[in-house]
C-alpha cells in the first residue's frame, strides 16, 4: 500500500478532489503552491518547531496509563497526552502551521469554524500571538453548549460569529465560514480545523497534525522497543486519528481504530456516524462518506460531544476505510460519558467528550486483548471546557 | 441532434439586438404546484430561459434568500426528480422557454450520472448549471452532458483571472459570469474589475455570456445589457416570492392568483429595455 496520497488531484483513491464555487478555486491553488513552497522551507518548519516547543509545549508525553490497564486487565494502555499541549488539545497543531502559513502569504485576516470550540480556541490564540485580525464562527446551537470557549475566544481578541442558519451546529458553521471566504478571499485566509474540505486542506491538516504520530512513534519505541498493536482515536472530521495514524499506516502490524460518535445509537435518528452509516458523496468541498437521504440531502447529525457532531469525514480516512487499512467503529453518549468518568476517577485525567469516545473504545477492546499488547490512545483534548455541559447527566444520572 | 434550445434562443435575440432575461426560482417553495405557475408567469412576463433551483440542505454558493427558499421547500421534502417534474408540468401549460437545471453536484450524483441526464432530457431540460463542479472536477459530467445534448453551463468568478479562457473556450450554452465575489443576494456595489472582467470572459467566449449574483432592478440588468447577452436575476425574485408566501400559500384561488401575478410584474419590472441592449 502507497502512503504517497493525495495525487496532484487532490485524490486519496476516488475520494477527495475540490467541490466548491469557481470564486475560491484560485485561493485554493495559491494555498497549495505556497504549502508545498513553506513545508520544505528550513526558516518556515524551524519557526514552527520553536513554537511548537517553546509555545505550543510540545512533544506532548506518551504516558502509560498504569491504573486503567489494570483496571481493564487486558493489553497495556498508553495515552497520548494531546490534552496538556497548550489550548487544551491538538488543534494547536494544526492552527500555528496554517496561521505561520497565512504569514508568509501576507494574509492579515484569518477565519475559521468550530464545533466544540477548541479549533476556534487554537486559531484564535494564534492569531492573538502573530496579531492577525480574527473571526471564528460557530453554530449558535454550540455557542450554547460551549459557553466558556466562546469567552475565551472573545478574551484573546476574536470575534465569535454566531451562525443561524440550518442546523446552527458545526456543519452549518463550516458552511458559513466557506460563505464568507468566498466573499472575502482577496485579503482573507482560512485556517480550516480539521482533514477535510477541498484540497489541500486535507493534506495541509494532516501534515501540521502528522507530529502527534511521529512523536508517539519515538515515544512507544523508547518505552517499548516495539510498536504498538493498536492505535485509537476519535473522528468527527479526523484530525487527531489522521495525525496519529499517519505515521503507522504502512506498518501493517499496526492495527489502526478511528472511533466515530454514535449519539444515542446507530439505529436511531440521533447520531453521527458516518462510516457506519453513511455513504459516498459530495459535502462541504470534497468526495467522502457523508450522512445522507436517498436524494442525497445532507442530514443533520448529532453527538453529545460537539466536536464529532459533524455528517462528514476527512476523505483519506474514507480511503482507509474502503482499502481495509483501517476500521472505523461507533461509540454511543453513553459510552463516552462513562468512560469519561472512568478514565477521571482511574487516572486523574479528565478527557475532552471526543477523546472520552477513544477511551471507550479502548474499554471495549482492552480486556479482549493479552497483556503484553500495547494500546496507544489519541487523548487529543482535556474535558474542562465540557464540565458544565455534562454535569446534567452525571449528577442527575439523566441519560439520552 | 437537433439544436439546443438555448442555443437558438440566443441566436433569435442576437438578431434582434435583443438581452436575454433569465430568472430563477426555487422549486418547492412554497409547493411545486405554485413552482408550476410561477414559471408559467416568468414566461408570460418576458422571460427567455429559466434556471429552475432544486432546493439543497447545504447550499454553499448562496446567500441568505435562496438558502431560507431551500429550507422551505426542503421541509416539504422536495426532491431532484420532483424539480425536474415542474418543467413538465409547465411545458403541459405551454410554456415554451428553454428550461436550465441548477443543482448542486450531490444530488444529482447520488441519482447516478446516466440517469441524472436521461431525466433531464425526459424532462425536457436544455442545460444544467452546478455550482460546485469547477473545471477540474466535471469531466465525467461533461462526457454524459455532451453525449446527450444537454448544456454544462459553467462558471466563472472575478478571481478566475487565467482560468477564464480554459473554462470559457469549453462552455456549452452560455458562460455565467458571477458579478461579484460573495455568495447569492442582492447587493448594491459589483466587483471593482467587472468591466474588465465581462471583456476577458467576452474574448475568450465562443458562446454568449450571461451575467448574475446580486442582479435585482432593472436598473442593473440594463447596466450589463450591453456588454452581455442576458442577465440572470434569482434573489431578488425568491425574495419577492417570499414577499408574497402569505398569498400563495393561502386557501383560495384568488388569493393565490394575487401572489403569481405580483411576482410575475416584478420580473416584468426587471427587463431591460431594448434601448439598453445592444
Amino acid at each position: 500500500m502507497t502512503i504517497q496520497v493525495p495525487d496532484l488531484d487532490g485524490r486519496f483513491g476516488p475520494f477527495g478532489g475540490r467541490y466548491v464555487p469557481e470564486t475560491l478555486m484560485n485561493a485554493l491553488f495559491e494555498l497549495e503552491e505556497a504549502y508545498n513552497r513553506y513545508k520544505n522551507d528550513a526558516d518556515f518548519q524551524e519557526e514552527l518547531r520553536y513554537l511548537l516547543m517553546q509555545y505550543a509545549g510540545r512533544p506532548s508525553p506518551l504516558y502509560y496509563a498504569e491504573r486503567l490497564t489494570k483496571h481493564l486487565g487486558g493489553a497495556k494502555i498508553y495515552l497520548k497526552r494531546e490534552d496538556l499541549n497548550h489550548t487544551g488539545s491538538h488543534k494547536i497543531n494544526n492552527a500555528l502551521g496554517q496561521a505561520l502559513l497565512a504569514k508568509r502569504m501576507g494574509k492579515k485576516k484569518v477565519i475559521a469554524e468550530t464545533g466544540a470550540g477548541q479549533h476556534g480556541v487554537a486559531t484564535a490564540t494564534v492569531a492573538a500571538l502573530l496579531g492577525m485580525e480574527c473571526k471564528v464562527f460557530m453554530g449558535e446551537e454550540d455557542t450554547k453548549r460551549q459557553q466558556l470557549n466562546v469567552f475565551r475566544m472573545k478574551l484573546l481578541g476574536s470575534e465569535v460569529v454566531p451562525v443561524l442558519s440550518g442546523t446552527r451546529t458545526l456543519k452549518d458553521a463550516c458552511n458559513e465560514t466557506l460563505r464568507y471566504w468566498v466573499s472575502h478571499v482577496d485579503d482573507t485566509y482560512y485556517i480550516l480545523g480539521s482533514v477535510t474540505g477541498p484540497h489541500p486542506y486535507p493534506m495541509v491538516v494532516r501534515d501540521f497534525q502528522r507530529i502527534i504520530g511521529v512523536e508517539a512513534r519515538e515515544q512507544i519505541l523508547q518505552s517499548e522497543g516495539r510498536l504498538p498493536d493498536v492505535i485509537v482515536a476519535a473522528v468527527g472530521g479526523g484530525s487527531n486519528a489522521m495525525g496519529i495514524f499517519h505515521q503507522f499506516v504502512g506498518d501493517e502490524s499496526v492495527r489502526l481504530v478511528g472511533v466515530e460518535a454514535a449519539g444515542r445509537g446507530v439505529d436511531t435518528d440521533k447520531h453521527a456516524a458516518t462510516m457506519t452509516k453513511g455513504r459516498p458523496g459530495v459535502f462541504q468541498g470534497s468526495m467522502s462518506y457523508v450522512l445522507q437521504d436517498e436524494g442525497g440531502q445532507v442530514q443533520e447529525a448529532h453527538s453529545i460531544s460537539a466536536g464529532l457532531d459533524y455528517p462528514g469525514i476527512g476523505p483519506e480516512h474514507a480511503y482507509l476505510k474502503d482499502s481495509k487499512r483501517a476500521e472505523y467503529v461507533p461509540i454511543t453518549d453513553a459510552e463516552a460519558l462513562e468512560a469519561l468518568q472512568l478514565l477521571s476517577r482511574q487516572e486523574g485525567i479528565i478527557p475532552a467528550l471526543e477523546s472520552s469516545h477513544a477511551v471507550a473504545q479502548t474499554m471495549k477492546l482492552a480486556p479482549t486483548l493479552p497483556k503484553d499488547a500495547i494500546i496507544v490512545v489519541s487523548l487529543s483534548g482535556r474535558g474542562d471546557k465540557d464540565v458544565e455541559a455534562i454535569m446534567p447527566y452525571i449528577t442527575g444520572g439523566e441519560t439520552r | 441532434m437537433s439544436a439546443n434550445a438555448i442555443d437558438t434562443v440566443f441566436a433569435e435575440l442576437k438578431a434582434k439586438g435583443e438581452t436575454a432575461l433569465i430568472p430563477f426560482l426555487t422549486m418547492g417553495d412554497p409547493d411545486l404546484a405554485a413552482s408550476v405557475e410561477l414559471v408559467r408567469a416568468a414566461e408570460a412576463a418576458g422571460a427567455h430561459m429559466i434556471e429552475l433551483g432544486v432546493p439543497y440542505s447545504d447550499p454553499l454558493a448562496d446567500g441568505p434568500v435562496i438558502q431560507r427558499a431551500s429550507e422551505r421547500a426542503l421541509k416539504n421534502r422536495i426532491s431532484l426528480t420532483d424539480c425536474m417534474q415542474v418543467a413538465t408540468e409547465a411545458r403541459k401549460l405551454g410554456v415554451k422557454m428553454p428550461f436550465i437545471l441548477f443543482t448542486y453536484f450531490n444530488p444529482a450524483l447520488q441519482l447516478g450520472l446516466e440517469q441524472f441526464f436521461s431525466l433531464l432530457q425526459e424532462h425536457g431540460f436544455s442545460g444544467v448549471i452546478i455550482p460546485d463542479l469547477p473545471l477540474e472536477e466535471d469531466g465525467e459530467v461533461r462526457a454524459v452532458a455532451e453525449r446527450t445534448g444537454i448544456h454544462l453551463i459553467p462558471l466563472v468568478a472575478p478571481t478566475s483571472d487565467a482560468r477564464v479562457e480554459r473554462i470559457a473556450s469549453q462552455a456549452r450554452g452560455f458562460v455565467y459570469c458571477v458579478s461579484s465575489l460573495g455568495v447569492t443576494g442582492v447587493r448594491s456595489d459589483f466587483h471593482a474589475g467587472i468591466d474588465a472582467f465581462l471583456a476577458t470572459v467576452r474574448k475568450a467566449s465562443p458562446v454568449p455570456i450571461c451575467i448574475g449574483f446580486g442582479i435585482s432592478s432593472r436598473e442593473q440588468a440594463e447596466r450589463f445589457a450591453r456588454q452581455c447577452d442576458g442577465v440572470i436575476v434569482g434573489s431578488a425574485i425568491v425574495r419577492k416570492v417570499e414577499e408574497v408566501l402569505p398569498q400563495l400559500t393561502e386557501e383560495g384561488a384568488e388569493s393565490r392568483k394575487a401572489g403569481i401575478d405580483a411576482v410575475q410584474s416584478f420580473i416584468a419590472g426587471l427587463k431591460p429595455r431594448a434601448a439598453a441592449s445592444r
